[in-house]
C-alpha cells in the first residue's frame, strides 16, 4: 500500500487559529446589526388549549414589529427532526399549536427592534388557556385514555408502528431464533431494568439564527445547524413556500453533539423574515436550550442475559421503552439502536429478541445525542453482562473475550450485516493492560471508609445510516494550483472540514494548504445529508475520495493535450505533469490557468456517495475510581479507552472526540439530572442545576487506539464521533457495583444515591 | 448614565441605559470574542479583564466598569496566538465556542502565577467550561506551553 503523507498526521484544525483567537465566526457574531430580536412566549402549563391570546397591548409597544399566535401559521403540519426524506418522525407539529403540549411549547412569537421592547411585549400578552390534565409518567402512556396527539392531521410518513390514538410514535419487534425456549434453558439469567435520563447535549453555543431577504427575494438563513439541506425542506414544509425560496447556510458552529440535528430555532426567525421581509434573528437562552430543545430520549431498557455455566452467551432480549415526550423528533430511530448497537457486540448468540414503544408524554420532545439511542442501550446491555459475570464468578473481561462479535461474523441483529473490520478483541486486551485490571479487579478497601474499584464495557455504534445517507463533495482547480473542496457536511467543531481536506490532499497528491474547504450552502454546496449519525468521515470522505479520483483523471486528461501525448506517456506527481518520451512538463498552475482560456472541459467534479453498509466503530472502555462509602462520593481516577475506528485520519482530532465523549458520558453517568415537578415544569434549566463536568470532574483519561481496516471506507476508515459517549455509564455503574455490591440502575448515579443505597444495605 | 470606560486601549465615552451588561457593551463595541454561554455565571466563556482581574462580563452591570480598564481578547490578540498555537496543537480548541474565555481566564492565570502545576491550573480554570474537549487536550496545551517557556521545546 501507498506510504500515506496527510491522513494519518494529527496536522492543526483550518479553522483553529481564528477560533483561538476570538474572530468573530459564529452566527451572532455575524447577524446584521438592525436584526429584529425574535422571542416566543412559552406554555407555563403541560397541557392545555390556548382559548385565547390579548395581543392589542403587546403590540403598542414602541418597536414592536409583529406578534404571531396559532391564528396566524399555516396549518400544515411537519417534523422539526433533520432526517432524510421521507422522515420518519411523524409530521405533528405546528410552528404555533393552539394545543400546547409541554411547560415550554410556543404561544406566541414576537419580534421587535430591541430585546427590551420584546421583553416588555412578552409581559403584556394576556394569554388564557383552557388546562387538561398532563400525561407526564411514561411507563402509563402507552393506551392511555388522555391522548397527546388527538388530532385529525397527525401523519406518519413511514411505517414505523406509529399510532397518535395509542400515544405510540412508534412501536416494533423482532426475533430471531427461540428466545423463550433458550432463556428456559439456561444456567443463569440476568435481568433488570435500566433507566436513562432526557440528558441535555448542553453545547456551549446555545441555538441562534438570523434570516433575511436576499437580492432575488428570497429567504436566506443562516444557522448553527449540522443540516443545512434538511433545514431547507423543513422551513418549507412549515412555512408552506417552495425549497427554491429558501437558501440556508451555517458559518462555524458553537458545537453540536446531534442538538443542532433538529430545526430548534430556525422556524421562528424564518417566519418572521418571511412574513415581515425584514432582518431578524433568534438567539436562545441558556434557559430555553435546557428546557424547550431536543435533548436524549428517556429510556427505560429491559434486558435478560442468559448464558451457561461455562460462560456462553446464549441469548439476549432487549425490550425499550422511549419516551419521545411531546413531539416525535427522531423517536423511532433512536430506539432502534438502543438494541441494535447493543445486541450485536456478543457474536455467538442462538436467539435475540428486540422490541420496543415509543410513546408520547407531556413533557419536552427529545431529539438526536451522540449515542442516539445506543448509549442507552449499551448502558443496560453492559451492565446486566457484568452482573451475569459477576452471577458466574468469570472474570468479566474474560467472559466478554469469550463472547464478543469477531471480524467476518455476521451480526444478525445488525441489520444481518458482516463485521467486515474489528479490533475490539485488540481494544478489551490493551485497555486491560492500561489500567491494570488483574491487580485491580474488583475492589481494594483502601481505608478511611474509601473503597477504589474498576469497571468494564465494551460499545459499537455505526459509520452513517446505510442505503440512506448521502455524502458530496465538490472539487476544483484553481488557476494558482490549489483546490477548493465544497461540502455540506458541517463541521461542528469536530473538524470534519480538516479531515475531510486531509483526505483531498492525500487524494490530490498536495499539501494541506493547497486545499480550500467551503460550505456548507444549500445554493452552492453539493448536496450532503448533513453531519450526523456517524457519517461525515465514513460517508462523505467516501465522496471526497470519488470527486478527486474523477478530477486527477481531468487534470491528466488536460496535461496530455497540453503536452500532446497519451495517457501512458504522462507522469504526474501532484506538481507537475511530464511526458516520459521528451521530457516536456507543465505545471499544476499551467494546467489550472490554461482551464481558464478557450476550454470547454470544467477542472471540476462532483460526486456522490452512499454507502449500503454501517461498518461499526468498537471500543472498550475501564474506569477506576475511588468511592467514599460515607457520602456516596465518587472520584474518577482513570478512565481508559481504547477505540477501533478504522484507520485514525487526524489522531490529534480523534483523541480529542475521544476524551470529549467521555466525558460527556462521565457527566450523564454521576451529574447531569433531569428533574420535573409533579405539574411537568423542568427544574434543571441551567447550567447551575444542571451540573455538567468541570476539569475537576473527570480524572485522567487515557485514550489509544487498536486499529482495524474497513475496506468501505476511505482510506480504511470508521468513524469515531458517537461510539465515545457509550461506555461510562456501564463502566463506571459496574465499578460503583464493584465497591458498594449495589448495581445501579437509574442514571444519574449521584452521590446521594449511593449514600442511600449503602445505608439501606 | 454616562460612562467612561478604556475598551482595549482605547477610551470611551458615553450614554448606556443602567441595566444594560458588560458583555452587552463589550459586544456593541465589536468585541465578538466575548461568549454568553450562559445567564447564571457559571460557564466562563464571557471572561474580560477589568483593570487586570478577570471577572464574568455577564454579571457586571457596564456601569460598574466606569472609570476602568476593559481588555478583552481583541486586545490580546499576540499572547492569544502565542498561547492559541498550543491549544490548536492539541486540537483541543474543538467548536471553538469556549476558547476565548478559556484563554483570557489561562492568561490571567500566568500573570498570577507563572509556573503553575496542573492542580493549580486545573483548579484556576474550573470555572471555564467546555463541552467538546473532555479539558484533557486544554491540559496537554497549557503544559506544553510552559514547557516551551521553560525551554524544553513544546511544539
Amino acid at each position: 500500500m501507498k506510504r500515506l503523507k496527510t491522513v494519518g498526521q494529527p496536522v492543526i484544525k483550518k479553522d483553529a487559529m481564528a477560533l483561538v483567537t476570538g474572530q468573530p465566526v459564529y452566527t451572532d457574531d455575524i447577524a446584521p446589526k438592525d436584526c429584529l430580536v425574535v422571542k416566543v412566549l412559552r406554555s407555563s402549563h403541560a397541557n392545555a388549549i390556548v382559548k385565547s391570546v390579548l395581543k392589542e397591548h403587546a403590540i403598542k409597544v414602541p418597536g414592536i414589529e409583529a406578534v404571531y399566535t396559532w391564528e396566524d401559521v399555516p396549518k400544515e403540519r411537519f417534523t422539526m427532526a433533520g432526517q432524510t426524506y421521507p422522515e420518519p418522525s411523524p409530521y405533528d407539529r405546528y410552528i404555533l399549536d393552539r394545543h400546547v403540549r409541554y411547560v415550554g411549547d410556543p404561544v406566541a412569537i414576537v419580534a421587535g427592534v430591541d430585546e427590551n421592547c420584546v421583553d416588555k411585549a412578552l409581559a403584556l400578552l394576556k394569554t388564557e388557556y383552557e388546562v387538561l390534565p398532563a400525561l407526564l409518567d411514561f411507563r402509563k402512556a402507552k393506551d392511555n385514555e388522555l391522548l397527546v396527539h388527538p388530532e385529525e392531521d397527525w401523519k406518519a410518513l413511514c411505517t414505523v408502528g406509529a399510532d397518535n390514538k395509542r400515544n405510540l410514535c412508534a412501536s416494533g419487534r423482532e426475533e430471531d431464533g427461540q428466545v423463550e425456549a433458550e432463556l428456559s434453558d439456561c444456567d443463569v439469567v440476568v435481568e433488570g431494568s435500566y433507566h436513562v435520563k432526557a440528558a441535555q447535549q448542553a453545547m456551549m453555543e446555545t441555538f441562534c439564527t438570523f434570516c433575511c431577504i436576499d437580492t432575488y427575494g428570497r429567504l436566506n438563513v443562516v444557522s448553527s445547524t449540522q443540516i443545512v439541506f434538511h433545514v431547507r425542506r423543513i422551513l418549507s414544509n412549515a412555512l408552506g413556500i417552495p425549497k427554491s425560496k429558501i437558501r440556508v447556510t451555517k458559518p462555524r458552529i458553537g458545537g453540536g453533539f446531534g442538538a443542532k440535528q433538529s430545526v430548534v430555532s430556525e422556524v421562528f426567525p424564518a417566519f418572521v423574515t418571511w412574513m415581515t421581509k425584514k432582518p431578524s434573528k433568534m438567539i436562545f437562552t441558556r434557559a430555553e436550550s435546557q428546557t424547550a430543545s431536543s435533548p436524549r430520549h428517556e429510556m427505560e431498557v429491559s434486558v435478560k442475559v442468559g448464558a451457561d455455566h461455562d460462560g456462553t452467551i446464549r441469548v439476549i432480549d432487549v425490550y425499550t421503552l422511549s419516551n419521545t415526550g411531546a413531539y416525535g423528533e427522531h423517536g423511532p430511530t433512536t430506539v432502534g439502536l438502543s438494541g441494535h448497537k447493543s445486541i450485536p457486540l456478543y457474536g455467538f448468540l442462538k436467539a435475540y429478541r428486540f422490541a420496543y414503544d415509543v410513546v408520547y408524554t407531556n413533557v419536552m420532545s427529545a431529539g438526536a445525542y451522540r449515542g442516539y439511542g445506543a448509549t442507552q442501550g449499551i448502558f443496560a446491555v453492559e451492565l446486566a453482562v457484568n452482573e451475569l459475570a459477576e452471577k458466574l464468578s468469570i472474570d468479566p473481561v474474560s467472559l466478554r473475550l469469550k463472547n464478543m462479535v469477531r471480524q467476518g461474523q455476521a451480526m444478525p441483529a445488525y441489520y444481518g450485516e458482516i463485521n467486515t473490520s474489528c479490533a475490539l478483541d485488540r481494544c478489551i486486551k490493551r485497555a486491560k493492560e492500561m489500567i491494570g485490571w488483574d491487580e485491580k479487579y474488583p475492589c481494594k478497601d483502601i481505608g478511611n471508609g474509601k473503597v477504589r474499584s474498576v469497571g468494564v464495557a465494551m460499545a459499537m455504534q455505526g459509520s452513517g445510516i446505510s442505503g440512506v445517507d448521502v455524502g458530496s463533495a465538490t472539487i476544483k482547480l484553481n488557476e494558482d494550483g490549489i483546490y477548493t473542496l465544497s461540502i455540506a457536511a458541517a463541521d461542528m467543531g469536530t473538524g470534519c472540514d480538516t479531515i475531510l481536506a486531509q483526505m483531498a490532499a492525500e487524494c490530490m497528491d498536495c499539501s494541506l494548504d493547497n486545499i480550500i474547504v467551503s460550505g456548507a450552502d444549500t445554493d452552492t454546496s453539493p448536496y450532503d445529508s448533513g453531519s450526523y449519525a456517524s457519517s461525515t468521515t465514513y460517508v462523505t470522505g467516501g465522496a471526497v475520495e470519488k470527486a478527486c479520483g474523477k478530477l486527477m483523471e481531468q487534470i491528466q486528461e488536460r496535461a496530455c493535450q497540453i503536452l500532446s501525448c497519451d495517457r501512458e506517456d504522462l507522469e504526474f506527481d501532484g506538481h507537475k505533469a511530464g511526458n516520459i518520451k521528451n521530457g516536456k512538463t507543465v505545471t499544476l498552475e499551467e494546467i489550472g490557468t490554461s482551464s481558464m482560456c478557450g476550454n470547454t472541459v470544467a477542472l471540476q467534479a462532483t460526486e456522490s456517495h452512499s454507502s449500503p453498509v454501517s461498518p461499526p466503530p468498537f471500543m472498550t472502555g475501564m474506569a477506576e475510581i475511588e468511592l467514599d462509602k460515607e457520602t456516596g462520593h465518587v472520584e474518577i481516577i482513570d478512565y481508559v479507552a481504547v477505540v477501533d475506528c478504522g484507520t485514525v485520519i487526524n489522531p490529534n482530532l480523534a483523541r480529542v472526540q475521544t476524551e470529549g465523549g467521555i466525558v460527556q458520558g462521565i457527566g450523564m453517568t454521576l451529574y447531569e439530572n433531569i428533574q420535573y415537578t409533579k405539574d411537568g415544569t423542568l427544574l434543571n434549566n441551567s447550567l447551575m442545576q444542571y451540573k455538567i463536568p468541570t476539569r475537576l470532574d473527570m480524572g485522567k483519561i487515557h485514550v489509544e487506539f487498536e486499529s482495524s481496516y474497513e475496506p468501505s471506507g476511505p482510506f480504511g476508515a470508521k468513524s469515531i464521533g458517537e461510539i465515545v459517549i457509550n461506555t461510562p455509564a456501564p463502566a463506571i455503574a459496574h465499578a460503583i457495583a464493584n465497591a458498594t455490591g449495589i448495581w445501579f440502575k437509574e442514571l444519574p448515579i449521584t452521590s446521594e444515591k449511593i449514600a442511600m443505597g449503602i445505608v439501606k444495605q | 448614565m454616562q460612562i467612561s470606560i478604556t475598551l482595549n486601549g482605547k477610551k470611551l465615552t458615553e450614554d448606556i441605559p443602567p441595566e444594560l451588561l458588560l458583555i452587552d457593551w463589550v459586544r456593541r463595541h465589536g468585541c465578538y470574542s466575548v461568549k454568553r454561554g450562559c445567564e447564571t455565571s457559571n460557564c466562563g466563556l464571557c471572561t474580560v479583564f477589568m483593570d487586570d482581574r478577570p471577572v464574568l462580563s455577564c454579571s457586571v452591570l457596564a456601569a460598574r466598569a466606569d472609570g476602568t480598564r476593559i481588555e478583552t481578547l481583541e486586545g490580546l490578540q499576540e499572547e492569544a496566538e502565542e498561547f492559541g498555537t498550543f491549544i490548536a496543537s492539541q486540537g483541543a480548541e474543538q467548536c471553538g465556542f469556549c476558547n476565548p474565555g478559556m484563554i483570557m481566564n489561562t492568561i490571567a492565570l500566568f500573570r498570577e502565577n507563572p509556573w503553575p502545576t496542573e492542580e493549580e491550573i486545573k483548579e484556576y480554570l474550573a470555572g471555564n467550561l467546555c463541552r467538546c474537549s473532555g479539558y484533557e487536550g486544554q491540559l496537554r496545551g497549557v503544559l506544553a506551553f510552559l514547557e516551551k517557556r521553560r525551554g524544553g521545546g513544546g511544539l
